[in-house]
This record gives C-alpha cells, structure tokens and sequence, in this order.
C-alpha cells in the first residue's frame, strides 16, 4: 500500500490531482472558516437596484447570485454535498456495478441471466418517477437522493465490467487458472479484476460528473437538497438560462464540477499504470 | 443462437410487464388526485367524483392495472389527462424525430469518441493526450443546455450557417446531434483511450510488430477490434442515459420528439401519457441490450453465447 | 426609486389612450404573424381547455353569445345582436344575430346555442368549466347525469333563447363571455367525437388550417365572420415546442412577431436595456395576484396574530426588485385593475418589529418551525427563498418544500399538509374580470374542502352570505352598490389575514415591428398574449 501510494507521488499528474481532491475535502470539513460571507444571506447589495447579480470582483470575489447571495461561499458550502454525491454515491454505484458486473460475465449461466436480466429491469427503470413519488411521501434530504443516483447509475457499470468480463472469462490464463483448481473467489479477485480495473477506474471517475448533475435535476423534482442549500449541480441547474447575462454563475461551478472529475481521473490514470498487470506482465 | 433470441425476447417481454406495473403503482402512489387535474380549479365536489367515476379511477389499483393491460395488448393506450388526444397516436407522431435524434447523435458520439479516444492513446501523455483530455471533460461536465444555447449562438445568429431550430432537414438535424451527442463522445472517448492502452500493451502486440506488420495495420487490424468491446456495451446504455438530455436538446432545439411530451406529461401527471412514454422507452432500452449483447460476440469471437 | 422606474418603464410602452381599443378601420387586410409556444397545445375544444396558452386560441376559434370589446373588460353582445333581463333578475332572454355561420358555412340557431350549454353542463363531457352554469336553472339534476337536458334553456325561436336562472346572478353575462360558453355545432362535435379538440369548428374569426402535433398549429381568417374588416390578419401561426430563450433569438432575429411564453425573466433586463428593443415591449396590467397562504387549520397559522404578523414581515419592495421589477406590491387580494379593488386600503405595512412584537404577545417569542411549500419553476424557488429569509428576520423557520406543481395542488388540497405555500406559477387569474371570481374557489367555504383550491382553508359563513348577496344584485343601476359591498367584503378579509397578497404581476409583451395595433391590443386583459382579431400586419397592402 504505502509502495503504491509512493510511486504515486511520483508522478506529477496524480500529485495535482491528490492536491485538488484534499483541497476540495478540506473546504468541504472547514467550510464555516473559509466563507467569506454567510452563504444563505440575500443582501441588499448584492444586487444592482434592478435586481441583477454582480460580477465577480470587490467585496464578492466570484460574483452574487440571483438573490444577492455570494457565490464563492455558495460554492464552498456546496462541495460538501457534491463530494457526498461525487464521491459517496458515485462510488457506491461503481462497486456495486463492478461486483453484479464480474459475477455475471464470469459465472454467466442462471446466475448471469438473472444478473443481467434484473440490471435491464434497472436500466428501463423510471427513475424520475421515483424520484417524485418520495419527494412527495418523504422530506427531502441528501441521504434518499443518493440512494436514488446509486440506483440509477449502477446498471452502467455492470454492463460494461459485465461485457468485458465475458470476453476475459474465455482467455487461456483463466482457463488454466480453471484447469488447475483454482477457486472461482481467487480466480475474480487475483486475476480477473486487475484487467476490469482500468475501466471501472475510469467509468467511475466520468461518473462524478454526471452524478454531480444528476442531483440537480432530483432536487428539481423536489428530492434531495432542497433550496436554499447549495450543491454545485444545483447553483448550474438553475442559473443555466442566465448563463449568457451571468455567466459566473455557471462557470464557476463547472470549472469546480470539472477539476473534480479531471483530478479522480489523473490520479485514477496513475493508479491504473502502477496496478496494470499487463504492463508488469504478471498474469 | 436462435433459441438465444428467443429466450431473451421473453425474458424483455416479462421485464416489460414488470416495468409496467411498477411504473402503474408508482404513478398510484402520487398523492396529486388525477380527476381534480382534469376537473380544474373551479370545479365542484360532483363534477371531480363524476370524473373519477368515469376513469374508473375508484376501483382497486390491481383492477385498473389489469383494465389498462387488457387495453394495452390492443394497442389501446388510453388518451391523455390533458390533452384528451389518444397516447398512442400522440406517442406515435413524436417517436420517428426522437428516434432519428438518437440514431444520429449516438453516431456523432462514435465518430468523434472514437477518434478523440484512438488519437490519445496512440499520443498517451503527450500534448495532445493532454489536450484531449480537457476536450472530454468538459463536454462531460457541461451542462447540455448551455452547449445547445451556445451552439446555437454561434453556427445561427453569428455565423448564419445554420437554422435557429426546428426540424425538416439535415441541417437542422446537426446541432441537435451535435450537443447531445458531446457528453457521450467524452465519455467514449474515455473508454476508448483507456481501453487501447490496455490492448495496446497485450502480448500479441508486441509479437505483431516483431513479426514486421506495420504499426497502423496493428492498430487497425488488432488493437481497435479488441479495444472496441466496453464500447459496445455503452450503447446499450445510451439509449437510457439519452431520456434526459433528449429533453433539454429538444426544447432548446425545438424539435419535435418525445421528450417534451414525457417531461410535460412528468410535470403535470399525466398518467396515460407517463405510461405509454415508460413503456416505449423500456422497450427500446431492453432492445438495445440485447443488440449489444448479440454484437459483441461477434467483435470478440471469445464471447460464447450460453 | 422604484416607482420612478416602473413610471418611466411605463413611458417607454407603447400605450393606447382610453378604455375602449380604436379598431383601426384603416389598416390594411391581409399578412400573418408567427407566435411562439413551448408546450405543445392541449386541446381546443372550448368545453375542456382551461389553459392560460389555448385561452385566447380558443377564443379566436369560436365565439359565444357575449364578448368583450377588444383591449378592455367590458362586456359587449358577440353573436347575440341584443338581450334582455327580466325585473327580477332571474330570466335572460338573447336575440341572434342574423346571418352569422359556423365554419363549416351552417347558420346558427337557437338550438345550437341549447346544444352547447347542454354539452358543457353534461358529465359526460367531464368539462372543468362545468361548475360555472351552476345559477342556470335544472343544472343540478343534469350535470347529476338526470333528464335530458338543461330545462332552463328554452329554444323561443330560430333566433330567440330564453335561459331561466335558479337564482339572480350578476356575472350572469360574464359566464356568457367565457369560452366554456361558445357556440358549437352539433354535427362536427358527432363526427370528430372524444377528437373534436383536435379538430375545432366554431365561429370565431379564425378557423383551424393545420395541426401538426408538436410543431406548429395555423389558423386562418374565416371569411363568413359577423363582423366586417375582423380578422385583420389572414393567419396565424403557433410555433410550438420552442424554449422561451430561443423563441426570443427568432423574434431578435425576425422569425418570430411575438412570444407566447412571454419575455424569459432572465433576458428581461437585456432586452429592456436596448433601446431598439424596449421601444417594442408594451407593458399592462393583468387581473392576477401572486399570494402566500396560510392553513388556518394548522396550528400556529390558525392564530390571526401570527398571520397578520407573517404579513407585517414580508419585504415585498425586495421582493419585486429580485424579479427585476415585472410585479408592482400588493396588500389587498383584488389585482389594481378590477372592479372592487379599494385604492385607498392601507393594508398592513412592513414593520419587521412591529411582526416580531406580535407574534411575543400571541405566545411566540421564540418563533416557530414551518414548511412553505412552492411550485419548482423559475423565479417561484427563488421568490420562496426571499420569503423564507423574511420569515427568518421574525423568528419563523421555514423550510422549503420545492415541488412539480400538481404535487403543490394535491397538497393544498388537504387540510394538514401544506401550511404555507406560495403561490407562484399557480397563482390566481380571474376567470372574468368581476371581483365575485376571485372569491369563491380561493376564499369561500365553497372551496375550502378536500382538493379545493382554498389553501388557506379559511371559511366565513358571514363573508359568504354578504358574497351571495352582492352577486345576487342584478340590477344595472345597483352596479357601483355591489362593487362596494365587494370592496368591503375583501377589505374585511384582510382583517382576518389568511393570506400575505405579495404582488400584482404585470404583463410585457414583445412583438416585432412586422404587426401593430392599439397598444391595449397587445396587453388585452382577456386576450394572452395578444388579441388575434384586431392586430393588423404592417407588411400587408
């Protein structure tokens, strides 16, 4: 482990990337410290006398909001729930995807086809239904949306590790890992998931994106966090007709959205080169 | 094979059945009362029970949804809440220019993934590797309505090259495929790269290229083939992940398919509509799995079909 | 500093001088103009469409016994060349006009007029403006789905009705105006069926051309019309499926003469900034008010302190300022521009101490937790949250419930779920410019039951018999009695504070220089967006 993690911080790349995420998680913990101003207070002038935001610069670095609010404290106050969304129920998906996924393409048969049939069910699953079925039984809170995203975002990555799994099931080393006994626990781990790795790193890390805006549009419906809570899909989702009249408010929050991605994919890509069992030719 | 196709069109037909009938209970399950929509807001206590009574809307859920089964298996999809129009006939003018939308941006996405990906790989870490990358992950992160607006901006007003919106000929077709295409593009671009790079390092590799087969008949011949695989099965989800940037592209595009019709419909609960929208959509992303599960085998002749 | 700019935004308009909208006689006949719509159109069947989008199509489409002269509320005869009442308020009696035809060239009778009141009353047709003929004598028994007709309704002759009432009714003529009231003809409703939205024919000045399903709806001039020189136009075209930002890159770029969706709110102050564009934009009022209620069955709501503290709380200037000045304060619930509206009403001012005093004396000094539920369109979440921090100034902690709007209604609906809403989006436009609409479904006990639109839930038993007996008043000469006992029967509702009125919003529409018309054409209170009829084209010859 420390071996991994040391020829990480050799390469460049994976170190900016580990430098943004500890960033964007120490804004997360010590949010109440770094806002520059209350996150939740609409004031006076914050706006012009016609009601429009500012731009950035002066007493609000990024810009104010539609209701005069700062948006740089928005945005700090915001990483919280999308690295909890980014990170928490993005990830939850991609194991569990990745696990439902490599079951059904190794062992295929009855198994497979129940997998697999059960994860098209998944797939056709109105899911934008649910989402408003609950907002309207239950209290919106963080918790239901990110149930509701693992549940949608799951069935991506069991098809693909499902797909590529059923053609790795077939090559010769697992063949003869079949020949000599191996058990089918060691046969997965040791050697079937190294190879699935580099995809699942890599669909998991394109996954904070579109997770990240996902939430947005449940919390449109009326799940998850609802106003005047910040997330960054949120602060887009609905400045997004704005965007040409002011257009911090749609880029600030992108740019935020995209380093996070960029960041779990630099340091994903590294980890990949240093795990890859190709590269060291270790079957 | 064949008792494969067979098989797996009855196991869709059952997935089908049991989508159905979740979405039904769910739609049951909104408290928003569907005859006080129709009857409106000056409505009387008499006119909202006479209506509920008319749709039937008092019976016990199991009996509506085996009533809107029966109607179903004969084509009939009930008529809208608020259109009073027949869902099938309204479902049926909308899908052709979604369908044609979704063809053409999946085939956008390949395109440009494709190649953005192969051009990363075979430059990794180099400039252009780097530059690419940021190219995916903004098309990734952008929101669809921005890039829709933006393109708009640009190719319509600005430039004048192209329509601001609608539909009828290919040239309003390439915008809209254009942006919804984007996000997936980046994400098979992706895919692909890091799909090559693992092929790319595979042992017959090297053993072609010390047998003296040029480097691009390697790449052509061998390496894209083998890489394509996750790709494949990416389309299959596409057609899932589309239902909601196909909404926004076609509002902002003004084009005519089902996704306005589904979110209207979402917004106001318009039940029969949510249903039949629901029940096409499963049924094209059912089809498409399996599409993809039958290509794949043969991309990769090692996939058995069990 | 405010006011200062909505009187110069006011001067910017192109504004028509006096009530009545001059029909140009001399403009000239012919062109067409594109409007733009994103939803699709629900349907046009006058029986069933209740939509603020196909309101005015539907309008152009057919025509009832009563109208409106063009730009104003006042209640003039359409198909009807004259009509009396009887003494006693109770017996209407309508004249045809002669010559007039349906589009497909059939002249109306009488008993075209008893086929269309029957069929809107029927429950069969599951009509929401059913409820609306309810003074109409036998109406309880018919649309119980008894006998065989409305026997209120007498055919006299070809050209004479006769409609006995149950009851005296002052809007009487007002539900004669309204288009569940329009002129159908038997024999298309027969041939198109459960269809006939699909395929209109009416009366009106235009008829259907084409439909096709989420695209474009066109309509053309029906040359047969009653009235000489109307249409101006020769068609008009609704381009539909179009996102409100686009639409207005068409109109900029002159693909489009006029946007049905209104201005986005977030190009408003773009637009209004240039000059070559604001000089085209016409701004009036609307009959509408935008409201926050109050469950008075939930408790601590169901405290009149509490409530007349939540309504000294709310910054309503902030307010409008954040939705760049399209609204103007309110404190009453009558809208600026309808009978009854008292002018000189105070109503209760904007005193967050005074709010927080008050609510200490009912028992409250610590404040309380609440929910405000709202409807989940742009700027409604954002107008909440400004409410949401003026509740907090006070001590109130409420949390916002965002939500698609149905599921907004279900929940006012209910007597214990919704405590506060605001009611943006689902707001209240009259019906008919008369202040009894704005009272029974919102106000009255009437409406104060399971799936009513009563939010607040407030029942008066005394206000409601004061209603009855001001509507009761028929009496041309006893107009300005009863706008007066109406005043007064608002003015005393606000005592009881179930609601905080919020604003009064106004209407700004934008064409294209390619159509013009009498300002009041293009911000005609019945009309939305514009008045299809009278508009001229400036391109024609």
């Amino acid at each position: 482990m420390l071996n991994i993690l040391g020829q990480l911080f050799n390469r460049p790349s994976a170190v900016f990337g580990i430098a943004v995420i500890l960033l964007m998680l120490f804004a997360a913990a010590f949010a109440p410290w770094l806002m520059p101003h209350d996150p939740f207070e609409q004031s006076f002038d914050g706006l012009t006398l016609m009601g429009e935001p500012l731009p950035p610069g002066g007493e609000f670095p990024l810009g104010t909001d539609l209701l005069g609010r700062d948006l740089a404290s928005r945005l700090i106050l915001g990483t919280r729930t999308s690295l909890i969304i980014g990170i928490l129920a993005n990830g939850i998906a991609v194991v569990m995807g990745a696990f439902v996924g490599v079951l059904a393409g190794y062992f295929g048969g009855w198994l497979g086809m129940v997998l697999m049939r059960f994860t098209d069910l998944m797939m056709a699953f109105p899911a934008l239904l649910l989402a408003i079925v609950l907002a309207a039984i239950f209290k919106p809170s963080l918790l239901i949306v990110a149930l509701v995203i693992a549940m949608v975002n799951w069935v991506q990555m069991a098809r693909v590790v499902y797909t590529e799994a059923r053609s790795l099931a077939e090559r010769e080393f697992i063949q003869v890992q079949k020949a000599i006994g191996s058990s089918p626990f060691r046969i997965l781990f040791r050697h079937l998931l190294p190879h699935l790795l580099s995809s699942i790193i890599v669909f998991g890390t394109l996954g904070i994106s579109t997770t990240v805006l996902l939430e947005a549009t449940l919390s449109f419906l009326g799940v998850g966090v609802q106003p005047p809570t910040p997330s960054w899909g949120n602060i887009i989702f609905e400045n997004q007709t704005y965007f040409n009249t002011a257009p911090w408010l749609v880029f600030f929050p992108g740019v935020a959205i995209l380093l996070l991605a960029l960041a779990f994919n630099l340091v994903g890509d590294a980890l990949r080169d240093i795990l890859d069992p190709t590269l060291k030719g270790r079957h | 094979m064949r008792n494969y196709v067979l098989r797996r069109l009855l196991q869709s037909g059952l997935i089908l059945l049991g989508i159905s009938l979740v979405t039904f209970i769910l739609l049951y399950l909104i408290p928003a009362d569907p005859a006080r929509q129709i009857a409106g807001r000056s409505a009387t206590a008499e006119t909202v029970a006479n209506i509920r009574a008319q749709l039937g809307l008092d019976d016990p859920v199991m009996i509506q949804y085996f009533r809107y089964l029966g109607n179903l298996v004969q084509g009939d999809m009930g008529r809208s809440y608020l259109q009073k129009a027949e869902v099938s006939i309204l479902i049926a003018g909308r899908l052709p220019a979604s369908l044609l939308l979704m063809i053409s941006a999946i085939v956008t996405e390949l395109i440009l993934g494709l190649t953005v990906g192969i051009v990363a790989a075979l430059r990794r870490n180099k400039f252009e590797d780097q530059a690419l990358m940021i190219f995916s992950f903004v098309s990734i992160s952008a929101p669809q309505f921005v890039i829709g607006i933006l393109l708009l901006y640009f190719f319509s007003i600005q430039f004048q090259w192209l329509p601001i919106g609608g539909y009828g000929t290919f040239a309003h077709l390439i915008l809209p495929s254009l942006t919804l295409g984007l996000l997936g593009a980046g994400w098979y671009s992706r895919m692909m790269r890091s799909s090559m790079i693992d092929v790319l390092h595979q042992d017959f590799v090297r053993t072609a290229r010390a047998k003296g087969i040029a480097q691009s008949q390697v790449i052509v011949r061998h390496v894209i083939p083998n890489a394509i695989l996750p790709i494949i099965a990416m389309v299959g989800i596409d057609i899932g992940l589309f239902m909601s940037g196909i909404v926004v592209v076609e509002s902002v595009f003004g084009w005519p398919g089902i996704g306005q019709l589904a979110w209207q419909a979402i917004q106001r609960i318009d039940i029969p509509v949510i249903m039949g929208v629901t029940i096409v959509s499963a049924t094209a992303i059912v089809l498409g799995n399996l599409l993809a599960d039958l290509i794949a085998p043969w991309i990769d002749p090692r996939i058995k079909i069990k | 500093m405010f006011k200062l700019f909505l009187a110069g935004l006011t001067g910017l308009a192109l504004f028509g001088n006096v009530a009545l909208a001059q029909v140009n006689e001399n403009a000239p006949q012919g062109g067409s103009m594109t409007v733009t719509y994103k939803d699709d159109v629900a349907t046009l069947d006058p029986a069933i469409g209740y939509d603020w989008q196909n309101w005015s199509m539907i309008k152009s489409l057919f025509d009832g016994l009563m109208g409106y002269e063009p730009g104003s509320t006042q209640l003039r005869n359409e198909l009807s060349a004259s009509n009396t009442i009887s003494a006693d308020g109770m017996v209407h009696v309508f004249k045809l006009k002669n010559g007039i035809k349906f589009h497909n060239g059939r002249e109306i009778t009488a008993a075209d007029v008893k086929y269309s009141l029957e069929r809107v009353t029927n429950p069969k047709t599951q009509s929401p403006g059913a409820g609306f003929f309810g003074m109409i004598d036998g109406f309880d028994s018919w649309n119980a789905g008894q006998g065989s007709g409305l026997s209120g309704v007498k055919v006299i002759d070809d050209k004479t009705i006769e409609i006995r009432l149950s009851r005296p009714d002052a809007t009487f003529l007002h539900v004669m105006a309204l288009n569940f009231a329009s002129i159908v003809p038997k024999e298309a409703v027969d041939a198109a069926g459960e269809d006939f939205g699909r395929k209109p024919v009416g009366s009106g000045a235009f008829k259907l051309a084409e439909w096709t399903p989420g695209q474009r709806v066109v309509f053309e001039a029906f040359d047969g019309y009653h009235r000489a020189g109307v249409p101006k136009l020769e068609s008009v075209t609704f381009e539909i499926g179009l996102e409100p930002m686009v639409a207005l890159l068409r109109l900029q770029q002159g693909m489009a003469d006029t946007l049905g969706d209104g201005i986005p709110p977030a190009q408003f102050m773009q637009v209004m900034n240039d000059p070559n564009q604001s000089k085209n934009v016409i701004e009036g009022g609307q009959l509408h008010t935008g409201y926050i209620t109050m469950n008075t069955r939930m408790a601590p709501f169901d405290n009149v302190m509490v409530r007349k503290a939540v309504n000294m709380a709310i910054n309503k200037e902030r307010i409008v300022r954040i939705i760049n000045g399209r609204a103007v304060p309110a404190n009453q619930p009558l809208p600026p521009t309808m009978p009854g509206y008292a002018k000189d009403y105070k109503g209760y001012p904007f005193d967050q101490d005074g709010a927080k005093k008050m609510l200490a004396d009912a028992g409250l000094a610590n404040g309380f937790s609440t929910e405000l539920f709202v409807y989940n369109t742009d700027p409604n979440p954002r107008i909440a949250q400004a409410i949401q921090q003026d509740l907090a100034a006070i001590g109130i902690k409420a949390e916002i419930r965002n939500l698609a709007q149905a599921n907004v209604i279900a929940a006012g609906g209910e007597p214990d779920q919704a405590p506060m809403i605001w009611s943006g989006g689902m707001a209240w436009i009259a019906d008919f410019p008369d202040p009894s609409n704005f009272y029974g479904p919102i106000l009255g006990c009437a409406g104060a039951v399971q799936g009513g639109w009563n939010w607040s839930w407030y029942c008066n038993e005394a206000l409601d018999a004061r209603a009855a007996e001001a509507d009761s008043m028929t009496d041309p000469s006893k107009t300005a009695e009863r706008e007066a006992a109406w005043r007064q029967i608002y003015v005393d509702i606000m005592d009881d504070a179930p609601w905080v009125p919020v604003f009064n919003e106004q209407r700004f529409t934008f064409r294209s220089e390619k159509i013009d018309g009498d300002g009041t054409l293009f911000v005609d209170p019945v009309h939305i967006p514009v008045n299809y009829d009278y508009i001229f084209s400036t391109q024609a010859k």
